[in-house]
């Protein structure tokens, strides 16, 4: 049996038009090189791979973010106003796809679960001979997925994914996150919250009883203990908990004087509305109001939570309400198309297939190598987060973080968040073998194109 | 042959040349044409198919048979999947030892837990299983995360060095058997089909048609006749002096084995290993797969098992930019109509037709899809009064 | 002292949530030997019922308010609901506010309507097949229904507050002679734990005191000779299972403002309603609500932080494994009979 992972998929699909080279290239070592990796395009099309949650509790999440994805298409192959293209510092998006393919796109359904979400990537990469895969809504399967595209020699795109693991320990070289982390989260939280709450503050932590809420818990803790707070207690709460009121009481009976609840979700959701029905938030405790925090904001989510987020603080990677030149034409982009305005997930995933599709053109190559080096310690700017830096020791981006507070008064359903502060890169900044990042043994390992 | 009677034979041996010419037959529609949406010929899902074909096919053996519905049967697959994938970081990327214990391991769990399940029958004896799996899937998920990775799971990492292998520095294992790759594959063009050849694929396979016939064996030995007991007067049998229980511990036993051998698979082909593989969902989808083939049938829980399958991986992907595809030659009007009317049913609509597939199978064929096959096999043998041993098997095997 | 107490308070709420449904549950397996996977969808559909409520009471007409803008700039448009036009903006605003409880009375009508259809449509053809089909059939219909929902509601839980005047907490310390603020408790959630006491009570006082009530009594007990004595057991199946429907409806109702309801809440409460009903016995209504009430309290215990360092993970097994520990030194759990679904 002969081995071949290269495959003759994309010619066939492509038909006779197919063998026109595009043209011109800058003096990229790699230009030219249309074949020696996986799945690498042969007609005049190129096929990216979208897998997200379209079923499950994040199912709406998922679903904001095929609506990124297909408005980046659109964009992509010229239609629509453009979205961020224009406001991106790297010019060489054109309208004419990505090295002048015509891009197209399959979709997929993570479930949010490892096994479907490895099922749904195996198929777009073995059957439709996806190039690229990008999306999810959650670390588990950021990590299972980034891992099979390592595997299998195909550049993975992170969607929505928090926890430190993705560019920590389980960091691999095919795969990238534009996404912040709960290091990033920690670190910018701390400073606005001894602002606001002073530096001799007792905290109570509930945590999610998995990875994201170990890092997460793992990540606030420290750094507020560096501003002076004290941390009494952490309780690790079950993910199938859907009723936290006998994790809520007990507060009450402590002299803490903050409950920070690394949740996300549905658990984000249910934990906070215990906690404001209990009372939390007219209580006071040595002799200040009690407060509550929730680490990672989604304001799709925080809709959910309906007035019980009001004053509430948190961190988030984007919003639609940022001034910048970036964030106002994606906005009205989506606004336009879709009727209100993207959430963060969908910020972030548009902004990855943007930066695949650039890193593509600068290299000259389709191939994961090239695409990798091209990203690799790549700088930008104008795509919503000011000055970003893609590090190339970890593939995690560094850029400013947003403080954000539930609003009192919104004016719509979308107008939840307002923003604090923005959190300068500088302060969220970490080494790449930093301990909560897997420490010195975290490796990237080698590049894999496929073949 | 094979120790089997002649309509066992050919049962086995269609199941055999099926399952052999799947490339070909699961790829009926050319590349590039429309319907290529449809074509389930690629190695992932055809890999899918068997491991979960196994998976039901030792699940029957049990509720088959002694009509004990174990509610819990997806711990023994994921116990099976996580002592594989250890094997595979710890001794050797070799999939034969690390296959050998998730058997081992499943087998053991089994036995101990069906110790304690048995002692209960019913629904009882199915809350029971099902308490145990979703403590397993419980702690897994959290407090065992040192053992199981947690949320984000275990996958074979740079960092891992088996003891029997010699990898590069950096190069990440890859699951062999006797160093012949599980992802390696041979791709045949003809005309406009391709056709992939998989040689994880085809070891998977193997091991299905064993299993395969291992469950025909068990069906028709003393054993199982005797397990059919245990299923018709549980009561009556035990009136004669005969203790049932060893019995279905056994059967208790080897499907739980079934299981961590699908388990043992899945992370053969696939190496990594998720918690939700133990979730309460994961073991109502066996019970599922098994009623919806038709319960107690030698072939039923495969093809409960396929359909399933196909819907979650063909279905789930169909979007509206697919749809209007296909309805391209449509003026606009009727397009989007049609669109519109199936939209819902497809890409995040799938769980809606399944959950319909569920209902219309069981309300018009209460036997499962098998009965369905008997059906339509009783209208073609009308028709052409040829009634020829084989096909009759196929469609209907005994039970 | 003052943490058992929260504790035994917050178990008894949990527990509440679980008797009702589990009560439910048993009406039909104990009336209708029907082995209900879509029960959890009646909840979760219970529940909708105080969104689509909220939803029609919030039905609303557009101002456009040139002072303001929209996120695309545009002069923002904004909701006036028509109930603030008929009743002036307090009052309009007080009803949307009650919408929860208001939906109690929405939710009986649509339950009992729900629970006849799909008792008529399609259980009915299923009281004679097996167990295993009627797993198939209810779990199909289970996600048929909830795919329905998250089809008009999206997957996102959905707020339902309770009405401002509930809000609060009540401080329990005080009330019974501790020090006040030790031990304070949501208004709500007494208020669920007493709703769903009064629906426990009026569903057994309605099997024990009504002629109706006896005859399904004497159905549970031995639908064949129940059936011999020439008693159409059919119309009063259905009306049973309406009325279980609308328990499991109403315990969603009122559960909203507890939780945001989502489209799945139906499937995270399947599994554990049906471990509740067979700790508590196959067929027992008595023993479905110690169940709730029982392994309610238990969970509660077990989420305390002192716990749960002595014994980590046991907050996430707690249930299981009392439902173990219970199913082997009870046979039948805590109340069942024998005979009952052991086959």
């Amino acid at each position: 049996m002969s081995k071949s992972d290269l495959t003759r998929r994309r010619v066939l699909k492509a038909g006779a038009a197919g063998l026109a080279t595009p043209t011109i290239f800058t003096g990229a070592v790699w230009a030219g090189s249309h074949t020696g990796f996986m799945n690498a395009p042969q007609g005049d099309t190129v096929t990216l791979g979208f897998n997200v949650p379209q079923t499950g509790p994040y199912a709406d999440e998922g679903a904001d973010e095929l609506r990124a994805y297909e408005l980046a298409v659109e964009h992509l192959n010229g239609g629509g106003d453009g979205g961020m293209i224009p406001t991106f510092s790297s010019k060489t998006l054109e309208g004419n796809g990505i090295l002048g393919k015509k891009v197209e796109y399959v979709t997929g359904d993570t479930q949010t679960k490892s096994d479907a979400a490895r099922a749904s990537a195996k198929s777009m990469i073995e059957k439709d001979g996806a190039i690229m895969i990008t999306g999810g809504s959650s670390s588990g399967v950021a990590v299972a997925v980034q891992a099979l595209c390592q595997e299998a020699g195909i550049i993975f795109m992170a969607g929505l994914t928090h926890s430190n693991d993705t560019t920590g320990k389980d960091r691999k070289a095919n795969g990238f996150r534009h996404f912040f982390n709960s290091y990033m989260s920690g670190a910018a939280l701390a400073p606005v919250l001894a602002a606001n709450y002073g530096k001799d503050r007792k905290a109570y932590h509930l945590t999610a009883d998995y990875n994201w809420g170990y890092t997460t818990e793992e990540a606030v803790v420290q750094a507020t203990e560096a501003m002076g707070w004290e941390t009494v207690n952490a309780v690790k709460t079950p993910l199938t908990q859907t009723d936290f009121s006998s994790y809520i009481a007990p507060v009450l009976q402590t002299d803490a004087d903050v409950l920070v609840l690394n949740h996300y979700g549905g658990n984000m959701i249910n934990s906070l509305t215990s906690a404001v029905q209990f009372g939390l938030r007219e209580k006071t405790a040595n002799g200040k109001d009690f407060e509550i925090v929730v680490p990672l904001y989604s304001r799709l989510m925080a809709r959910g939570a309906g007035a019980n987020v009001k004053g509430i603080f948190g961190s988030t990677n984007w919003h639609w309400s940022l001034p910048d030149a970036g964030s106002q034409a994606f906005t009205k982009s989506f606004g336009t198309k879709y009727g209100f305005p993207p959430s963060q997930a969908a910020h972030t995933v548009y902004c990855q297939t943007l930066l695949y599709a650039d890193a593509v053109n600068r290299a000259g190559s389709f191939n994961p190598c090239a695409v990798a080096e091209a990203l690799e310690d790549f700088e930008f700017d104008g795509l919503g987060n000011g000055k970003t830096l893609y590090r190339g020791a970890d593939h995690q981006c560094f850029k400013d973080v947003l403080v954000v507070r539930g609003k009192e008064n919104p004016t719509s359903e979308f107008d939840l968040l307002e923003i604090v502060e923005v959190t300068p890169v500088s302060q969220v900044t970490y080494a790449p073998d930093h301990p909560q990042m897997g420490g010195a043994e975290a490796t990237l390992g080698s590049c894999n194109p496929g073949a | 042959m094979f120790g089997l009677n002649a309509k066992d034979t050919s049962l086995l041996l269609i199941v055999a040349v099926l399952t052999l010419l799947a490339p070909f037959i699961l790829n009926p529609f050319p590349e590039g044409s429309d319907l290529a949406q449809f074509n389930a010929g690629y190695p992932d899902l055809m890999q899918r198919f068997v491991i979960f074909g196994i998976f039901a096919i030792g699940f029957n053996i049990l509720f088959g048979l002694t009509g004990y519905l174990s509610f819990g049967h997806a711990a023994f697959l994921g116990v099976g999947s996580y002592a594989a994938i250890w094997m595979m970081k710890l001794l050797s990327l070799n999939i034969i030892p690390a296959i050998i214990m998730s058997v081992i391991f499943a087998g053991l769990f089994a036995l101990a837990v069906g110790f304690i399940s048995l002692r209960r029958s019913g629904i009882y004896f199915s809350i029971l299983t099902l308490a145990f799996a979703q403590m397993s899937y419980a702690l897994a998920y959290s407090v065992l995360t040192p053992i199981t990775g947690g949320e984000t799971g275990l996958q074979i990492k740079p960092t891992d060095r088996p003891l029997l292998s010699n990898l590069a520095d950096g190069e990440i294992g890859r699951a062999n058997l006797f160093g012949l790759d599980m992802r390696a594959s041979y791709e045949m063009e003809v005309g406009g089909w391709l056709f992939t050849f998989n040689s994880g694929y085809y070891i998977a396979a193997v091991v299905m048609l064993l299993a395969f016939y291992m469950s025909i064996r068990i069906f028709r030995s003393p054993f199982g006749m005797m397990l059919r007991a245990v299923k018709s007067n549980q009561q009556r049998m035990n009136f004669t002096g005969l203790n049932s229980k060893p019995y279905t511990l056994a059967a208790f036993v080897i499907s739980g084995m079934y299981a961590g051998l699908a388990g043992g698979l899945m992370v053969a082909m696939d190496t990594q290993v998720g918690p939700e593989r133990m979730f309460w969902t994961a073991s109502g989808e066996v019970v599922l797969m098994a009623i919806l083939g038709g319960v107690g049938t030698l072939i039923g829980p495969v093809l409960g098992a396929g359909l399933i399958k196909y819907m979650e991986n063909i279905l789930s992907k169909i979007n509206d930019a697919i749809l209007h595809q296909w309805f391209a030659f449509l003026p606009d009007g009727l397009e989007n109509a049609l669109v519109y009317l199936i939209h819902p049913f497809i890409g995040k609509g799938w769980h809606l037709t399944l959950g319909i597939v569920f209902m219309l199978v069981v309300i018009f064929l209460p036997g499962g899809l098998v009965e369905g096959g008997q059906r339509i096999a009783r209208i073609f043998r009308r028709k052409k009064r040829t009634d020829s041993a084989a096909d009759a098997a196929a469609k209907t095997p005994a039970e | 002292m003052d943490a058992i107490i929260l504790q035994f308070l917050n178990g008894l709420d949990k527990g509440s949530a679980y008797a009702l449904i589990a009560l439910g549950l048993t009406l039909i397996f104990g009336t209708l030997g029907v082995v209900n996977f879509a029960h959890g969808a009646l909840f979760m559909i219970g529940a909708f019922c105080a969104v689509t409520l909220q939803r029609l009471l919030s039905l609303s007409h557009q101002i456009v308010d040139e002072t303001q803008k929209d996120f695309l700039g545009n002069p923002l448009k904004v909701d006036v609901p028509y109930v603030h036009d008929w009743f002036g903006p307090a009052a309009g605003q007080t009803i949307i506010e009650w919408s929860v409880p208001l939906a109690i009375l929405f939710a009986i009508p649509v339950m009992a309507l729900v629970g006849v259809i799909m008792e008529r449509g399609l259980i009915k053809h299923f009281y004679k097949r097996p167990h295993a089909d009627q797993i198939l059939v209810t779990f199909g219909l289970a996600i048929v229904l909830q795919e329905i929902i998250k089809a008009f509601y999206g997957a996102n839980p959905i707020p339902t507050p309770a009405p401002p005047a509930f809000t609060g907490s009540f401080d329990f310390g005080a009330f019974i002679g501790l020090d006040p603020n030790t031990i304070i408790y949501p208004y709500w959630r007494l208020i669920y734990f007493a709703f769903a006491m009064s629906v426990i009570a009026a569903v057994f006082a309605f099997l024990q005191f009504t002629t109706f009530g006896m005859v399904v009594r004497a159905g549970m007990a031995d639908r064949e000779t129940v059936g011999m004595l020439g008693i159409n057991i059919d119309k009063r199946f259905t009306v049973m299972f309406a009325i279980a429907a609308c328990v499991a409806g109403l315990a969603g109702v009122m559960y909203t403002p507890i939780n945001s309801p989502n489209y799945h809440m139906g499937m995270d409460f399947l599994v554990l309603s049906f471990v509740v009903v067979v700790v508590g016995g196959m067929g027992s209504l008595p023993g479905a609500v110690l169940a709730g009430f029982l392994l309610g309290v238990l969970e509660s215990f077990a989420s305390l932080g002192v716990v749960i360092d002595l014994i980590p993970g046991i907050n996430q097994i707690i249930i299981y494994l009392v439902a173990i520990v219970i199913l082997l030194t009870r046979p039948r759990g805590l109340m069942g009979r024998k005979g009952v679904m052991e086959e």
